[in-house]
């Protein structure tokens, strides 16, 4: 039987979301590691995590100290090798910023922080972090930004779009995609994208903090235990958790 | 020699800037006409460089490398040499 997932869940100044994935550790099957900002290496870690907060104040632009740290330059060459990554809230800021994923989350458009359940339609459920989802099917996560509006230009939207790469949207309760129901002005409703080859998702809303239901809602359990059956599936990451 | 830039960043046109929008309805709440405001960032440096060429290239990496994200912003900025170099510049 191979072992747990080890998960590298990365932790800046202003981070808030970390000991929230370490508290629901135990319900997804994850071993996880917090590693600090100013580390250098992620160790033999099967998966990382950015996690939602205020990396640095925020300030300058979200995500713009942060990806200057340390740990980065791992987690560019972890994600480029194939190796699945989550970056939920600020964590999806960092890794715009990093251009690990295109596009940029700007200031909501009614400028307030909006803290809420928040019903998503589910565009493809593939890779290590959509894999038991339907495609098509709406879940509920919540969200809690102040800046989560996405924006890229023309050219990379329209990419995104006919490559299958907006993975998660904005809707209502029936899972209508509509202006009402977008809470921040994103592009086309955009709650999440992946990357060309699928391994490391950014999204807005918070997976983790949808994992008990004494909290509302366990849909984020199914995305953090998707993991585990996506690592099972690829060789050298099997291999390597003998 | 020490140099002084102050570098104003700006969210690209065509971009909603709600904050702006925020702003212009404020001053038109108060009766000033006025069709639209962009709101944006100001960044004043103080540095050291060899001279006005090599300072200029400082700040050109400066704003590419970190303080504008060009997805959404672009930077410009006026330089001048410092001739209050040995007074503290946070006054």
């Amino acid at each position: 039987m191979s072992r747990s997932p080890r998960v590298a869940v990365l932790v800046f100044p202003g981070t808030w979301s970390d000991r929230d994935f370490a508290h629901v550790a135990g319900l997804v099957g994850w071993e996880v590691r917090l590693v600090w900002h100013a580390d250098v290496d992620l160790g033999d870690a099967d998966a990382v995590v950015l996690p939602g907060g205020f990396a640095h104040g925020d300030h300058l632009r979200t995500g713009a100290i942060a990806r200057f740290s340390p740990v980065m330059p791992a987690v560019e060459a972890f994600a480029a090798a194939g190796g699945p990554v989550l970056g939920s809230c600020n964590g999806f800021q960092i890794l715009t910023e990093a251009g690990i994923l295109p596009g940029v989350l700007l200031r909501n458009d009614h400028l307030e922080f909006r803290c809420d359940w928040q019903p998503l339609r589910v565009e493809a459920a593939t890779g290590p972090w959509l894999g038991e989802l339907t495609t098509g099917e709406t879940i509920r996560l919540p969200i809690s930004h102040g800046e989560g509006r996405y924006y890229a230009d023309a050219a990379v939207i329209d990419e995104l779009e006919s490559s299958g790469r907006v993975v998660l949207r904005y809707a209502d309760e029936d899972g209508s995609v509509t202006p009402d129901a977008n809470p921040n002005g994103s592009l086309n409703s955009i709650a999440g994208i992946v990357n060309e080859r699928g391994n490391v998702l950014g999204l807005m809303p918070h997976p983790e903090r949808a994992a008990e239901a004494e909290v509302g809602g366990t849909d984020g359990l199914r995305i953090l235990r998707a993991l585990d059956a996506w690592l099972v599936a690829q060789p050298a990451a099997a291999e390597r958790r003998l | 020699m020490r140099w002084l830039a102050e570098v104003h960043v700006r969210l690209r046109s065509g971009l909603a800037d709600p904050e702006g929008q925020t702003i212009a309805g404020g001053l038109r709440s108060l009766g000033f006409d006025v069709d639209d405001v962009r709101a944006g960032k100001l960044l004043r440096l103080a540095f050291e460089a060899a001279d006005r060429a090599a300072a200029e290239a400082a700040v050109a990496q400066m704003c590419s490398r970190l303080l504008a994200n060009p997805v959404m912003e672009t930077a410009d900025w006026e330089l001048s040499a410092d001739e209050t170099a040995t007074v503290a510049i946070h006054a």
